[in-house]
């Protein structure tokens, strides 16, 4: 461990005071795209564009001047106004821009540019085009929020911002009933892990006097066990919300109802990295229970595998992308549980994911936008050929993924690999086989969209998207390549003083664990290239009884199961409500109401509207108040 | 001077004019049973007044007749138009107060 004055971060001066202007300028832009309307249709996008890059320069700037000063001094806390006070608590707004922090801004912001440039040639038909683009700087400000704050409290602001922004570009679509559908699914499976998120955080402020990471680091150690777990595991919760894993995943695959970029943005850069981000930066909690921890590498193994599962059974090939990213952010939280020795892999395959990643759900785009937003892959084929930018440039994603030496991938999940092994024989050998599932229905993907013959609908004419969408695949395929090797050896030291973990000897040279990867890897290709790649791929997926299909191409049943288990009983429970409502609450109130109606229709029978009939009572009143008169006055 | 005469007279004019009001059906006649139930009443005050020696009940009536005279005015003016409208005087034809 390391001692608390080195995790006491510096305060901010020069270039980092403006740290704020990174989130700043991205919302900023949103609500100005959002407030002036029309007038700015046509610049509209390239202002969201600059904002983002703006916002990048900075994060580079803050990013350069970071490697620059001593380790000690890496970590600079920006205090930016004092939020809340009153009683006893004062809750300040700041930034915290360390190690961690700064990786996560550039990711978003470097990623979140390339996206808005794609998007630019991808929306250009689209009439919504300047709120499309006003939502996605909503997203990426509320996600720098969520990276750069300083407190628990903050961090929920980026966190609820983000579902916000998630909710509306998944239903971004809106006339579509299914899109619709799919955003308020995110939301509401969100709320859910949000329930954790405030709880933990509440739990946190009661123990703790605080929610700063700096605080409660400090104060981690000192836990009870029991508050220890109970916090993890609340912090887990949200964590699973946001980052799609069992059992809160069922959002993801739903979520591809959005635009493609969107897609790559919630899911290679933002938004699912966020319960990664949770759980690395709550690693002095995690590290105090060691129940807390291994939920988290069961939810990730879990996870791992339920998303390679689905990824190998559709034919839809943004759902095969989504299947595989709830994988691949299962291998981050399989680290992320790991404790010390995963921290820092966690964070180096989330980097590389987000590229990889990005590069291929961009790809998709592209392919998409060539034939005519078809999404079955079973209506490709052959694209080699007629799309060669983004056959190459997935190309590079493909090997990236599946981990080839060499390539991004490889270094980063060969990491976890080792490190699962380490600590745990069963999570070891869940990651292994994971990697060979991986490494089958990512070639099936290829295989089907750009090799083999073509299976085109007619009408369609594949072509090769322009620049402005080639450029930024171009530019995440070089990453896509390189990004391991660049940071295979300085990741670890540089995430030191942020996750306390030492650093560890790693290898270019694979060891036994290594080619056991490469050779399963293998195998798994080998038997995706045999199905899918030596015979003809059917029109229609060919009717299956085998149950492991079965159950892959219905998400794992995971929406039966949210069906049985809480929708249902929810509606039959609020039919129960209302229905007491109407017959007990409602009935008695109309039937006070109704006594007194037929009363008063009674007494109404009363005012016959005949003069004589008044004159007649008025009489009698007369008459009797004499008698009474006269006879008290004989009385 | 013994008002009992009178005073007998006066109820018997009330008690007439009361019955002329509850079954006559004519507005008319009604509106006259109520004149004569007020005089019916002037004669009772004037009468009293006598026997008690003061004036006070002489000037009532004074005051009672000249209310009297503009309630005329008002309620024949309320029967013509009523006439005009449903062509008939019968104040059971005048039901609209009912709900």
């Amino acid at each position: 461990m390391i001692t608390l004055e080195a995790l006491a971060p510096v305060a901010a001066t020069g270039m980092f005071s403006y740290a704020w202007l990174m989130i700043a300028t991205p919302a900023v832009v949103a609500a100005i795209l959002l407030l002036f309307g029309s007038i700015l249709d046509r610049i509209g996008h390239w202002l969201a564009v600059a904002a983002v890059l703006f916002s990048f320069s900075i994060a580079a700037c803050l990013f350069a001047q970071q490697l620059q000063s001593a380790p000690d001094a890496r970590a600079v806390a920006v205090p930016m106004f004092e939020w809340i006070t009153t009683g006893m608590w004062h809750i300040s707004a700041g930034l915290l821009v360390d190690q961690l922090s700064i990786l996560f801004a550039l990711l978003v912001t470097g990623v979140g540019a390339l996206i808005h440039i794609y998007s630019v040639g991808y929306m250009a038909h689209d009439e919504r085009r300047r709120r499309f683009f006003a939502y996605l700087n909503l997203f990426i400000a509320a996600m720098l929020t969520l990276v750069l704050a300083d407190n628990y409290l903050v961090l929920f602001v980026g966190w609820e911002g983000v579902g916000l922004a998630s909710y509306l570009l998944i239903g971004f679509w809106q006339h579509k009933p299914s899109a619709a559908a799919a955003g308020t699914k995110a939301f509401v499976m969100n709320r859910i892990g949000d329930l954790g998120m405030t709880m933990a955080i509440m739990a946190m402020l009661a123990l703790f006097g605080s929610s700063a990471f700096t605080a409660v680091n400090a104060a981690a150690p000192h836990l009870e066990p029991f508050w220890a777990t109970t916090i993890g595991l609340l912090l887990l919760l949200g964590a699973c919300g946001k980052s799609a894993q069992v059992p809160l995943q069922a959002w993801l695959l739903d979520a591809m109802e959005g635009p493609t970029p969107v897609s790559a943005l919630i899911h290679a850069a933002t938004m699912v990295t966020a319960g990664v981000y949770l759980v690395v930066r709550s690693h002095a909690i995690f590290e105090m229970s060691s129940a807390a921890s291994t939920a988290v590498v069961v939810v990730g193994c879990v996870t791992l595998m339920a998303g390679a599962w689905i990824g190998s059974s559709k034919d839809d090939i943004k759902k095969v992308l989504a299947g595989s990213t709830m994988s691949q952010i299962g291998y981050m939280m399989l680290a992320a549980g790991l404790g010390p020795v995963g921290y820092a892999f966690a964070i180096f395959h989330l980097l590389t994911h987000g590229f990889f990643k990005a590069n291929m759900f961009l790809g998709a785009g592209s392919v998409m936008h060539g034939m005519d937003d078809d999404v079955n892959m079973r209506h490709y084929g052959g694209l080699a050929k007629v799309m060669k930018v983004t056959f190459w440039t997935f190309a590079m994603g493909y090997l990236a993924i599946i981990g080839f030496p060499g390539f991004a991938g490889y270094f980063s999940k060969d990491h976890i690999i080792e490190a699962a092994f380490e600590v745990s024989t069963v999570a070891g050998v869940t990651a292994l086989i994971g990697a060979g599932i991986t490494a089958f229905y990512m070639t099936r993907l290829m295989v089907m969209t750009f090799l083999g013959e073509r299976r085109w609908r007619e009408k369609v004419h594949p072509h090769e998207s322009p620049w402005v969408m080639t450029v930024p695949l171009i530019i995440l395929a070089f990453f896509s390549v390189v990004a391991g090797a660049l940071m295979n050896n300085w990741i670890q030291e540089w995430l030191e003083p942020a996750t306390g973990a030492h650093v560890q000897e790693t290898s270019l040279v694979p060891g036994p664990i290594g080619w056991a990867t490469l050779l399963v890897v293998a195998a798994g290709i080998a038997l995706a290239w045999w199905m899918f790649g030596t015979k003809p791929v059917p029109d229609v997926a060919p009717a299956s009884a085998n149950p492991f299909t079965v159950t892959g191409r219905n998400d794992l049943f995971g929406d039966l199961i949210n069906d049985t288990l809480v929708v249902r009983p929810t509606l039959a429970v609020s039919r129960g409500v209302v229905t007491g409502d109407d017959r007990i609450i409602d009935a008695g109130a109309d039937g006070l109401a109704g006594v007194f109606s037929g009363l008063s229709s009674q007494a109404r029978r009363l005012q016959t509207g005949q003069v004589r009939a008044y004159a007649l009572t008025m009489t009698i009143g007369v008459v009797l108040v004499g008698a009474v008169l006269i006879l008290t006055q004989l009385a | 001077m013994s008002p009992d005469n009178y005073v007998y007279l006066a109820a018997i004019l009330f008690t007439i004019g009361t019955i002329g009001v509850m079954i006559r059906r004519n507005a008319l006649v009604a509106f006259m049973s109520v004149e004569l139930m007020l005089n019916a009443a002037n004669l009772a005050m004037v009468a009293f007044a006598l026997a008690r020696g003061g004036l006070d009940g002489q000037v009532a009536t004074f005051f009672v007749m000249v209310v009297a005279a503009a309630e005329v005015v008002v309620g024949l003016s309320i029967i013509i138009t009523i006439y005009r409208t449903r062509r008939s005087t019968s104040v059971d034809a005048a039901n609209l107060l009912k709900l």
